[in-house]
């Protein structure tokens, strides 16, 4: 029973970092039915940039004593910006000049774009992985035969915040209300007034800034990241995306932390081997039984 | 009278094949020989790809996944049935050749299984799940056959004998089968299914509308050309002396999207082209090893920027050189 209840946890703490990058991809398939395959690079991107971020704030000098709080946070917000940065200049230089294009060619652009990130990051930061600088000193307790850290309540906590503040942006603001509009029909939402390309500059900088926090979780997650994290993680994110109903942003969420329960439940109880084969074989059934997805609606395409 | 003429045609191809294999076994060094057929299977492997993704229009990103598929299929089986030939047909030249082809056949098989199971279900959706379905394929094979152990796992497939896989592959098979696969693509491109599957490129729902059966269509070109694939991968085992998973990595499956975009998205001479200039350039650059990813990976987006159709587009080398004729003419 403790066994089952350590390893949901630790599902959960790992299905919300795929939630967080899933939400990127959701949100950009709504608005431009474009899979954005660059997303899993701005994610590994995302990640390097808080490690450099801490260890140029100095986060060996504090040892034992800990990384202080806020300081953890400026690396945070850091990152996520840089990210932004990223998401944007890559919409901007790489997808906008084909958007009109027919649709092999975005996909080809984003595959390329993806590609550029990798092997660039493999010269520029080198391709041997490299251990995660200690934002978090590691605490653990037990709660009920479980064990638990503060690194996974955080990651939680964290996931659960950029979510809620998400949710608020899109339900509460204009700009959100802007994006609903324009990811229900482009043509229109233009035809009501609405600057499309700033909206969708907008999409870029919040799916990428949410893949750069999921980026820096994961670090603190899985203590190692190296230029290659992004391939393997934004295929699982891009399931769970896939089977929450792409284009829907509750159901990113749902399917995130639905493959990241399945991971860990695989591991622990098949075998550690078949943890990665497990969010393909998700993906095939959820393709041949509900191609919409959990949450999706059928919607018949037309001309 | 017709069939005796294409007897003829083929006899002739498969005489001018073996001289030109023999006089370059001769005159060419062993890396020069290895480049040239390198290139051959690259345009196996092109022009097999060309028709799922350039003239169907339905991407995968993950073809190295069948190649490996083909590879293992046919290196496994041909260890196994080699001396099953031996032994009805007598050791020699005939039974090599029977058991290598046999060979390629099943591993050929097996890989255009694998691309009717990876194909059926992603493909009755629209075209870009199956780019994300492949690319996961494409590592759950490699993860595969790094774990099977009757296959060598990591350390690779080697045969049953200490002096490896027999080097069965030779110019003459190479080409004679890059020509074969060659001709028979072509001829199912300008048939009716081959309209069929550009109508599915151009606009799916009014080929549909159209009575085309698109889903059936569309598994069909991907079993084709995930075969054609198993055929490469054939050929390419049998080039050395074992294959290893690290042979079929997501970088091959790259090389094989760059020859096609090259040559130009749905041409069969483009893909021939784009072939043969990837085997060279990766030779070329032997050298700029790290870098060749970060130029492809330019290459891509800047093709795709600014000439998206390709160097060639869909048209066909022999079309356009008779149209540049007729303008010469024009112009006199």
């Amino acid at each position: 029973m403790s066994t089952l209840l350590q390893q949901v946890l630790n599902g959960l703490s790992l299905g919300s970092i795929y939630a967080l990058i899933a939400l990127g991809y959701t949100m950009v398939y709504g608005i431009l039915k474009l899979i954005n395959f660059a997303h899993g690079e701005v994610f590994m991107i995302g990640a390097y940039a808080g490690y450099f971020g801490a260890i140029g704030l100095g986060v060996e000098r504090y040892g034992a004593a800990g990384f202080p709080l806020y300081l953890a946070l400026v690396v945070l917000v850091l990152a996520m910006a840089a990210a932004a940065l990223l998401g944007v200049s890559i919409e901007l230089l790489a997808y906008r000049p084909v958007r009109s294009a027919p649709r092999l060619t975005p996909l080809i652009t984003a595959i390329g774009v993806s590609l550029f990130l990798q092997n660039a990051a493999m010269l520029v930061f080198s391709p041997n992985p490299r251990p995660y600088p200690p934002i978090l000193r590691e605490v653990r307790f037990e709660l009920g035969g479980v064990i638990v850290t503060n690194v996974k309540l955080t990651i939680f906590v964290v996931a659960l915040a950029l979510m809620v503040g998400l949710n608020w942006f899109i339900q509460r603001t204009w700009t959100g209300k802007a994006m609903r509009a324009v990811s229900t029909n482009l043509d229109a939402a233009r035809l009501m007034g609405i600057d499309t390309d700033r909206i969708i500059r907008v999409t870029f900088a919040v799916g990428s800034a949410l893949a750069a926090a999921g980026g820096i979780l994961f670090g603190l997650d899985q203590i190692m990241i190296s230029p290659l994290m992004g391939v393997l993680t934004g295929l699982k994110a891009f399931v769970a995306a896939v089977l929450g109903g792409i284009g829907n942003v509750r159901g990113a969420v749902l399917g995130g932390l639905l493959i990241g329960l399945a991971e860990q439940l695989t591991a622990g109880y098949l075998s550690p081997d078949y943890r990665d084969a497990i969010t393909f074989v998700i993906l095939i059934i959820i393709l041949i039984l509900r191609p919409e997805g959990l949450l999706g609606v059928v919607r018949p395409e037309k001309v | 009278m017709q069939a005796l003429r294409r007897l003829a045609t083929a006899s002739a191809i498969a005489l001018v094949l073996y001289g030109v294999g023999l006089w370059l076994s001769d005159g060419l060094i062993e890396y020069a020989q290895r480049i040239v057929l390198l290139a051959g299977i690259n345009v196996i492997l092109a022009v097999g790809l060309n028709l799922i993704n350039g003239t169907t229009g339905q991407f995968s990103i993950g073809h190295a996944g069948f190649m490996a598929v083909g590879a293992y299929g046919a290196a496994f089986f041909g260890v196994k049935l080699a001396p099953i030939f031996a032994r009805v047909l007598g050791a020699g030249a005939v039974a090599e050749a029977l058991t290598f082809n046999v060979a390629l056949l099943i591993g050929a098989a097996f890989a255009g299984a694998a691309g009717l199971l990876v194909g059926a279900p992603s493909l009755r959706l629209r075209g870009d799940y199956l780019a994300v379905v492949t690319l996961g394929f494409g590592e759950i094979i490699r993860i595969s056959f790094n774990n099977a152990q009757f296959l060598g796992a990591a350390t690779g497939y080697f045969g049953d004998s200490p002096a490896g896989l027999p080097a069965y592959t030779s110019f003459f098979w190479v080409y004679g089968w890059a020509i074969a696969i060659v001709v028979l693509i072509r001829n199912l491109t300008f048939s009716q299914t081959g309209r069929s599957l550009a109508a599915i490129r151009e606009d799916e729902i009014a080929a549909e509308a159209m009575a085309t059966p698109t889903t059936r269509l569309k598994v069909l070109a991907f079993s084709l050309s995930a075969a054609s694939a198993g055929i490469a991968g054939g050929l390419f085992a049998y080039m050395q002396s074992g294959i290893r998973p690290e042979d079929f990595r997501f970088d091959k499956s790259i090389d094989m999207v760059v020859m096609i975009i090259i040559g130009g998205l749905g041409s069969i001479s483009g893909a021939i082209v784009g072939g043969v200039f990837v085997a060279v350039t990766l030779e070329l650059m032997r050298d700029l090893q790290q870098y060749r990813l970060v130029l492809y990976a330019l290459l891509l987006v800047g093709i795709m920027l600014v000439r998206p159709e390709g160097l060639l587009g869909n048209r066909e080398l022999p079309d356009l050189v008779r149209g540049w004729l007729r303008k010469a003419k024009i112009a006199k």
